[in-house]
């Protein structure tokens, strides 16, 4: 454990990527106790610039509310479809690729066919159409994200497993009588953890930028505010009230990169072997 | 004596930080001279490697020498630079590598890459080149060189791949040739060959040859000069003769003492006794390829009609080249490969027949040892765990199986408290140790070591085999040892089957498949053993 932070330190991108994301988890979280009040509420008089009054030092949007207070409570939002959506997606990939990966055959073939039916579909317009049908809610665009995220996971672990089963150790347990479940589980599955994790953090970073990409169209949860929506909201007004874009933008585009810095990090850290030269 | 082409003095190359030592060369000195053969030997990790690399301006990124100089027609070749160098390499100083697949380019012909060495150099017109090439090719005996011109790498075997290496090398008739383990990746005959060839071409030339190896065989068969290497340290350096029959230095008469030698006992253990494993008539075909509709599938014949028997306590050895389908047939024994055609039988049951539980159940009764140390055990998994995984499988519970495990790891020299470790705290023998424990653990009566000391280091590798005596003693284990290596095999088999090209050509006595050989491959293969003569001069004189 030191030793990976020994190593994941030497790349000093991840680090500050670890910072950004620590600021915006914490931003989330204390959200409820800085900005009691509802994000939506109107709070000041609408177009307030930024810095012009202490007390809203973002200013205020077209209907008069908080900008700060809706970033906070945005970041809510995309912090949990983030990890919800890829932790969903990450239970319906690992399996589904795990068993493709170990049996080969006719169940490889049959669970490869069912990924790459999701994978030609453009997966932001079958997230719109899931999303339109299911109706707008956070459960419905967590789900969608799920639905359209899971298969690079299948395909990553089916690989990852291909190679593994082959291992004289996985050999070494079918000789001793252990079950196929019980080998993949404890043979295959902890072996594959490092490619996942470094594979899960982009994949936040992905999800993250899907349902502000879904808010952004009006297709967000109506009752919660997020990063996309305001920017959503903005758009008609870009040239008389920049800072209404500008700031959803800037946390979007922060958070995005922390989690890609932090992904990069993880790889180095957990690939030592693969890492780059020269650092 | 009196010219060296090369001398290396005082040089220290220092690892990174964190490494198992601080010096990977630590004040070596040596001389390469005209026209000789110096072979460097040492097992892996004694920094062998490392002075020629360092000539060669080869070193890894954080490894840099840090004291000494090697001197090389007066100047010093660690205060060259990189162009400087370049100018040298190839020109003045040649180098073959261990794998002649990864050295040699796949996409490129013969002809080209050879070629390409006099391009490097700005030498002779085109249409030279490829009539160079071709002289290059005959005088390093490539089979019909006007085909080989016009080859790629794949489309050769693994010894004319290191034939072509070697033209290459020749090509602008350098003063030193350094060969790095250039015969560890090939069969025994093969090897001969070009030990044979590299043997002929420096007296031809008249160079020098630096020969960097971990096989002291293959020193009693090359060697002028020999130089022993040791923790990054030269031991002991001398004539060939000095050396391999008058070692001075402990770990010279260590290493020599470890080498399996040919001498094998008459007596024949477990002849007399019932059969454990009765096979016939083993049959395994591999169909590939085939191409766009199916036409001229590649069909190789991997084992054909292969029938033994193997007694209770006995060892039977099962040699060959690589290809000659020794590990398929230990594999479809176990059905980790389905065996096309015929009986195994085990126990009462027919092991080549058996599906889901009863399969589950019979391979109780025998189990496998695993070649690489590194790849056998689960990097995620406790030794502990490892061990006991099988019998939990088998319904013994954890409490008992663990105490088992304690008392296996005992059993092949370890400390119990191994249990509580994750495999990458051991070295390979030790990884190899518990592989046996975990073989250990479900009682089998018969055991299948495939390879199972090939990728260990000499001294290690005599320590292992002497485990495997003593626990088959011990346990009246049946052993069925697969090897390429005929010393081992001699060393630890009751019985010997060889094979070649997926048939058994002969099956008899240890004693007698050494002295008395039947069938010409089998002679042809030992005649291949490196240091053969020196071995028998041992045995007749003491």
């Amino acid at each position: 454990m030191k030793d990976f932070w020994k190593r994941y330190s030497r790349n000093r991108g991840a680090v500050i990527g670890l910072v950004i994301l620590a600021i915006v988890v914490v931003v989330a979280i204390l959200a409820p106790l800085v900005f009691p009040q509802s994000p939506w509420r109107m709070v000041q008089r609408p177009f307030l610039p930024p810095l012009s009054m202490d007390q809203y030092p973002l200013g205020t949007d077209a209907l008069g509310r908080d900008v700060m207070a809706g970033l906070a409570y945005g970041a809510q939002v995309s912090l949990l479809v983030g990890l919800v959506s890829t932790v969903a997606a990450l239970l319906i990939g690992i399996p589904i690729g795990a068993l493709a990966g170990y049996f080969g055959g006719w169940a490889d073939d049959a669970l490869m066919r069912f990924t790459e039916f999701f994978q030609t579909v453009p997966s932001f317009a079958l997230a719109i159409v899931l999303v339109a049908i299911f109706q707008p809610s956070i459960y419905s665009i967590i789900a969608a994200i799920a639905i359209v995220s899971w298969p690079p996971v299948a395909r990553l672990v089916r690989g990852e497993v291909l190679s593994l089963r082959s291992r004289e150790y996985v050999e070494a347990a079918i000789l001793s009588g252990q079950k196929s479940g019980t080998i993949i589980m404890r043979q295959v599955l902890p072996n594959t953890i490092s490619p996942i994790i470094v594979l899960a953090s982009l994949m936040v970073a992905t999800a993250i930028l899907l349902e502000s990409s879904l808010s952004f169209l009006g297709l967000g949860d109506p009752n919660m505010m997020s990063w996309g929506y305001m920017i959503g909201a903005a758009r008609t007004v870009i040239r008389q009230a920049w800072w209404l874009s500008f700031f959803p933008g800037v946390a979007i585009l922060l958070t995005v990169l922390a989690l890609n810095l932090i992904g990069e990090g993880l790889n180095d850290a957990l690939n030592p072997r693969l890492a780059r030269k020269g650092k | 004596m009196s010219n060296p082409v090369l001398s290396i003095r005082n040089l220290r190359i220092a690892l990174p930080e964190g490494a198992d030592r601080e010096f990977a060369v630590d004040d070596v000195s040596y001389d390469l001279n005209k026209g000789e053969i110096l072979c460097i030997v040492g097992e892996s990790g004694s920094g062998k490697s490392m002075s020629a690399n360092a000539m060669m301006g080869l070193l890894p990124d954080l490894v840099r020498p840090v004291g000494g100089e090697i001197m090389f027609d007066g100047i010093d070749l660690l205060t060259l630079s990189e162009n400087q160098l370049m100018d040298l390499r190839g020109r003045r100083i040649a180098m073959i590598f261990q794998e002649p697949m990864s050295a040699l380019n796949p996409l490129m012909r013969i002809e080209d890459q050879i070629a390409e060495v006099f391009e490097a150099h700005n030498l002779l017109s085109p249409k030279e080149r490829s009539a160079r090439a071709l002289e290059l090719l005959k005088e390093v005996g490539i089979p019909d060189p006007e085909k080989a011109m016009r080859a790629y790498p794949f489309q050769l075997s693994g010894g004319q791949r290191q034939r072509v290496m070697i033209a290459m090398a020749l090509a602008l008739e350098p003063e030193i040739l350094i060969a790095d383990e250039p015969t560890t990746a090939l069969d025994v005959t093969t090897q001969a060959q070009i030990l044979e060839l590299i043997r002929e071409l420096q007296k031809k030339h008249g160079m020098a040859v630096m020969f960097i190896t971990h096989d002291f065989g293959v020193v009693a068969e090359i060697a002028d000069r020999v130089a022993v290497m040791q923790y990054g340290r030269i031991v002991e350096a001398g004539t060939a003769d000095e050396v391999l029959d008058n070692p001075s230095h402990d770990y010279t008469k260590k290493l020599i003492a470890a080498i399996p030698t040919l001498a094998t006992d008459q007596a024949v253990a477990g002849i007399d006794k019932a059969p454990v494993l009765e096979v016939e008539g083993l049959c395994k075909t591999y169909v590939t390829g085939g191409g766009f509709l199916g036409r001229n599938p590649r069909v190789v014949k991997a084992v054909q009609n292969v029938s033994f028997t193997l007694a209770e306590g006995e060892t039977l050895g099962i040699v060959g080249e690589s290809g000659s389908g020794k590990s398929s047939v230990g594999r479809c024994l176990v059905r980790l490969m389905e065996p096309d055609e015929g009986m195994v039988r085990l126990g009462g049951h027919d092991m080549a027949k058996l599906k889901g539980e009863a399969l589950r159940e019979a391979r109780k009764s025998i189990q496998m040892i695993f070649q690489d140390p590194y790849a056998s055990l689960n990097p995620r998994s406790k030794i502990g765990r490892i061990i006991a995984e099988g019998p939990m499988a088998h319904g013994v519970s954890k409490g008992e199986a663990y105490a088992n495990a304690e008392r296996l790891l005992e059993l092949v020299g370890l400390d119990a408290s191994a249990i509580d470790r994750y495999p990458h705290e051991f070295s390979g023998g030790q990884r190899q140790r518990i592989g046996i424990a975990r073989a250990l653990a479900l009682e089998p009566r018969v055991i299948i070591a495939d390879e199972a000391v090939s990728a260990l280091d000499v001294s290690i590798q005599a320590q292992v085999l002497d485990l495997l005596a003593e626990l088959k003693e011990r346990l009246n284990l049946a052993l069925i040892f697969i090897t390429h290596d005929l010393r081992v095999a001699a060393q630890i088999c009751d019985r010997i089957a060889v094979m070649q090209k997926g048939e058994v050509v002969e099956l008899g006595p240890a004693y007698d498949i050494f002295n008395n050989p039947k069938s010409g491959y089998t002679r042809s293969l030992i005649e291949a053993i490196p240091g053969r003569e020196k071995d028998l001069a041992a045995v007749t004189v003491g």
